[in-house]
């Protein structure tokens, strides 16, 4: 595809359909499945209830390590009695915590639906336990509660509340904000480095003694489009962000570097040598998918944000036709140039109510419908072919090298498809 | 404040949604924030149904708190009687709309709906998802079935079969045809496959079939004071249970306890010789009580394995495990912190766990064959064959799931007698345990060295042979103690440490180890 701006529009003007009612998706807390992967000296402490306990143990799935890097500190009915007495349960539970594990050096309190309802703060219990347990642990406070958060945007209030304690600097650095999988992490790397872009600072670093400092001269770029509190708190101390498109896809992932390099002064020609392979690369390996998902109409349910950028990436790259495109919260500023690269068509949905838009779903019967666990094989016995979302989130699927493997998650669903009716009797 | 990394049970209310989900033609309406519907992915994903479960959550959020999380529930409730057109419904609150004291049941009841509407009263903050499910099949029990005559045929009804239960479906159908054997008719089978309507007709049953204490046991003991239906207490799951539950059965009925055994296969395959190197094995059992409590006495008495501990992580059948736990001579754990039983299951140093899918990852650490009994389990654990464990057919089953990951008998034989096996030693791990086997090292520094690497990059299944601080183990008894095979050596350890504390030996010497082996030699 080309680099050229559309001649359409796009979506930038569209009009967004609000709704209001039963939310399939998971709350902020589930980030923790994959941000304690990424912060290795991190611990998340969940203050909740026992749904809090089982929701992160159905979401992780078998991910059973000998001592896991994230638990719940069950509120019980003597905690919900007086208030007090709540905080000298968690300064306790805290300090056998970390007296087990001193290997321990950031320590997360997530607040949850429970603990916000019942206005414990937590805000306050980090605050105390900084000054009880530094210099050897961080403690850190952010809601992943399902009142607030809905599944990524934990990990924007995760990040959100980290930004506030990073050193100042006045370096002119780059900051490029969102937890990535490592392998992705040093291929972003690799490509900033050969246009000649640096130093470059990773926000969540893996570790503690890692964390970038930040100031009025850095600036600063999303890999991920539910950052938006994470944006808010880097402008507050004065970083200046980058606008781009997200980089998924040959085209996302070019344009995205094409902002940096915009900013940094990278001629064409450098920025040529550092691209021309891997984009070439990328295209020869989404054209293999793209034949399966040419002309397939999409329907995506809200789960993760991703939903605008990955229906641009499926429209643009790989041919498809998106009819709703659903995203829990749409963050104008942050999502512009999304918009205006998502050709025109596609119903945009924020927020749900399940049930009516399944008689969406129902009545355009899509090719391909991207929605979350609860739904995918319920709409599979109803002969619909779907695609899982929270793969997406789980999944290395950013920058060139990954552009094929994430058309293929979407084209295995239907090559399956194809292969079992192919497979069945008459 | 209770400090948990994993847990065995959910939230009473996701024991609402097991009963919900079970039946047919009922609503569930929970007060509920967002997220909370991750537990739907229980139902469509680990138990792969190909609906979604009856359950409407309202969806509550932060913005709403200060205002009408009331209306909320009731236009949720409306829209959900208005789609769904249920027989019945039920309504209940998620542990954070317990906080807020909105009234679920209260609230549905000003609506006048045109069904009954069963308020769940769910306490979030002191009981988990076991009582959930007991509690909601009792209230719904309670609020629709009614007293009725007797059915001229012999019938029962048949309680405590849920969605997400471990073989719920398969054992269901064991017993059902076993009871038909008898000339018994199941009138209604409850939550599992039934309809509210269903719900009111079984007071017309002789008598009640408790297939799970653990979501049954409320509403049989209800229907047994209000309809005087007698429930059976022996739960059908190995030979000899099998057998005392047909004969419980007759004595309720009058019937013949004279059933066609014909498939059952287990007896003669235990009996036969190939199995007597099972004989004494220590077997190590965790999980739910009633599992737990039945396997025990198939290990006991049908297969002949040695019952070193047994717990469970059910609270509410702590009694009858305690009292089972004293017939088999072992200290019952009553426990749901899985460090505990891990702690636990190192000490007893068990040849075999029987357990859930938190067992199943502990004997991967501890490099211990294991078998799984009981919820909770994953989505292999619901399998597509037809597997119960009750019944005769149960006993088949259960037989060749326990015994496929021990090693076997030849094969034990052979690693005793070349004990210093160059293919089959410790690090190469247990039998059918995943990871590429490990070639023994050999004393050149150069091997010795690669296999630290290798030794470094690959998780630790077996146990170590460590000092254990008070006896100290001298380097050839420490060599000779390497030489027993892995899977009995904790056990030879502990042993030897033991009868030299006892003797008053410091230092363990080879001649240590065997007078320690003959001590207690079985």
């Amino acid at each position: 595809m080309s680099l050229d701006l559309p001649l359409s529009p796009g979506c930038s003007a569209a009009p967004v359909l609000r709704e209001r009612g039963q939310h399939e998706v998971f709350c902020g807390l589930t980030g923790i499945i994959w941000l304690h992967r990424k912060m290795q000296d991190a611990f998340f402490l969940v203050v909740g209830s026992r749904t809090c306990a089982h929701l992160l143990q159905s979401a992780a799935g078998v991910m059973i390590f000998a001592e896991p890097r994230f638990g719940t500190a069950i509120l019980e009915e003597k905690d919900l009695a007086g208030l007090a007495d709540a905080n000298a349960e968690l300064d306790r539970e805290v300090g056998r915590l970390l007296a087990r594990r001193p290997d321990i050096r950031q320590l997360f309190l997530v607040g949850s639906c429970p603990s916000e309802v019942i206005k414990l703060d937590l805000a306050r219990a980090a605050e105390r336990m900084n000054v009880q347990h530094a210099p050897h642990v961080r403690v850190y406070n952010y809601s992943g509660s399902g009142i607030e958060t809905t599944f990524t945007q934990g990990e924007d209030a995760c990040l959100a509340a980290m930004v506030p304690a990073l050193p100042a600097t006045d370096a002119a650095e780059l900051l490029v904000v969102g937890a990535l999988p490592d392998v992705v992490e040093d291929q972003c790397l690799a490509l900033l480095n050969a246009m000649g872009v640096g130093p470059v600072r990773m926000l969540p670093a893996r570790r503690s003694g890692d964390m970038p400092a930040v100031g009025p001269n850095s600036r600063y770029i999303l890999t991920q489009p539910f950052l938006g509190d994470t944006a808010a708190a880097l402008d507050r101390r004065g970083a200046k962000r980058i606008a781009a498109p997200f980089p998924f896809g040959e085209e996302g992932t070019t344009l995205w570097l094409q902002a940096i390099a915009d900013v940094y002064g990278v001629t064409a020609d450098r920025f040529d040598a550092a691209t021309a392979a891997p984009r070439a690369r990328a295209r020869k390996a989404v054209a293999a998918h793209a034949a399966t998902l040419s002309g397939k109409s999409l329907f995506l349910f809200p789960d993760s944000q991703m939903e605008i950028p990955l229906a641009r990436f499926l429209a643009r790259e790989c041919g498809m036709r998106p009819l709703e495109v659903g995203t829990p919260y749409l963050h104008r500023a942050l999502m512009e140039p999304e918009l205006a690269l998502l050709p025109e068509g596609p119903m945009l949905s924020e927020g749900q109510d399940v049930d009516k838009q399944l008689d969406r779903h129902g009545a355009q019967a899509p090719d391909l419908t991207v929605c979350g666990l609860g739904l995918a094989n319920p709409l599979e016995s109803q002969g619909f072919t779907t695609k899982w979302a929270i793969e997406l989130v789980f999944t290395p699927v950013h920058f060139y090298e990954q552009a094929g493997d994430l058309a293929g998650l979407f084209s295995r669903p239907l090559r399956r498809k194809a292969l079992l009716t192919a497979g069945a009797k008459p | 404040m209770k400090l948990t990394l994993w847990t065995y049970e959910g939230p009473p209310h996701v024991g609402a949604m097991r009963v919900a989900t079970a039946m047919k033609g009922l609503h569930l309406v929970l007060h509920a924030p967002q997220g909370d519907t991750y537990a739907d992915l229980l139902f469509t994903m680990i138990e792969r149904r190909d609906h979604r479960p009856p359950v409407t959550f309202t969806t509550f959020r932060a913005s709403d708190l200060g205002g009408d999380t009331a209306g909320l529930f009731k236009s949720a409730a409306q829209s959900a009687y208005d789609r769904f057109q249920p027989q019945a419904m039920l309504v209940g609150s998620s542990c954070t709309a317990e906080l807020i004291q909105d009234d679920p049941g209260g609230l549905a009841k000003t609506m006048g709906l045109d069904c009954p509407v069963v308020a769940l009263d769910l306490p979030s903050y002191s009981r988990k998802e076991n009582f959930g499910a007991d509690e909601t099949f009792l209230a719904l029990v309670r609020a629709l079935a009614k007293p009725m005559a007797r059915t001229e045929a012999i019938t029962c009804n048949l309680l405590g079969a849920t969605a997400l239960g471990f073989r719920h479906r398969d054992d269901v159908a064991e017993i059902t045809a076993l009871l038909a054997k008898m000339g018994v008719t199941v009138n209604v089978c409850a939550p599992l496959g039934a309809t509210p309507d269903d719900l009111t007709r079984m007071g017309q049953a002789h008598f009640n079939v408790l297939l799970y204490p653990e979501t049954g046991e409320g509403a049989a003991r209800y229907m047994e004071r209000a309809f005087g239906q007698p429930f059976t207490k022996c739960v059908p799951i190995g030979v000899g249970a099998t057998r005392e539950f047909i004969r419980e059965v007759a004595g309720i009925t009058g019937l013949s306890a004279d059933v066609d055994e014909t498939g059952l296969r287990q007896p003669w395959w235990s009996a036969s010789v190939d199995s007597t190197y099972l004989t004494g094995k220590r077997v190590f059992l965790f999980g739910d009580a009633t599992h737990v409590i039945t396997a025990a006495r198939i290990a006991a008495e049908e297969i002949g394995f040695t019952v070193v501990g047994m717990g469970c992580y059910n609270r509410e059948q702590a009694r009858p495990l305690r009292a089972a736990a004293a017939k088999h001579g072992v200290e019952p754990l009553i426990s749901d912190d899985y460090l505990e039983v891990e702690a636990a299951i190192a000490a007893a140093a068990p040849e075999l766990i029987l357990g859930t899918q938190m067992e199943r990852h502990i004997a991967k650490r501890l490099g211990i064959p294991c078998a799984v009994i009981s919820a909770p389990v994953h989505v292999q654990d619901f399998p597509a064959r037809y597997s119960p464990q009750m019944g005769f057919e149960g006993a088949n089953v259960i037989f060749d799931t326990w015994i496929h990951p021990l090693v076997m008998g030849l094969e034990e034989h052979l690693l005793t007698m070349f004990r210093e096996d160059f293919e089959f030693h410790d690090a190469a791990g247990a039998s059918h345990h995943g990871g590429k086997a490990i070639a023994r090292v050999e004393d050149s520094p150069a091997v010795a060295a690669l296999a630290a690497a290798v030794a470094a990059s690959a998780p630790a299944t077996v146990p170590v042979v460590a000092p254990s601080g008070e006896v100290r183990w001298l380097p050839d008894a420490e060599r000779e103690l390497k030489k027993i095979p892995f899977f009995v050596r904790g056990v030879a350890k502990r042993n030897t440490e033991r009868f030299a504390a006892g003797k008053g030996i410091a230092d363990i010497s080879v001649d240590t180890l065997y007078e320690a082996k003959a001590h207690y030699a079985r």
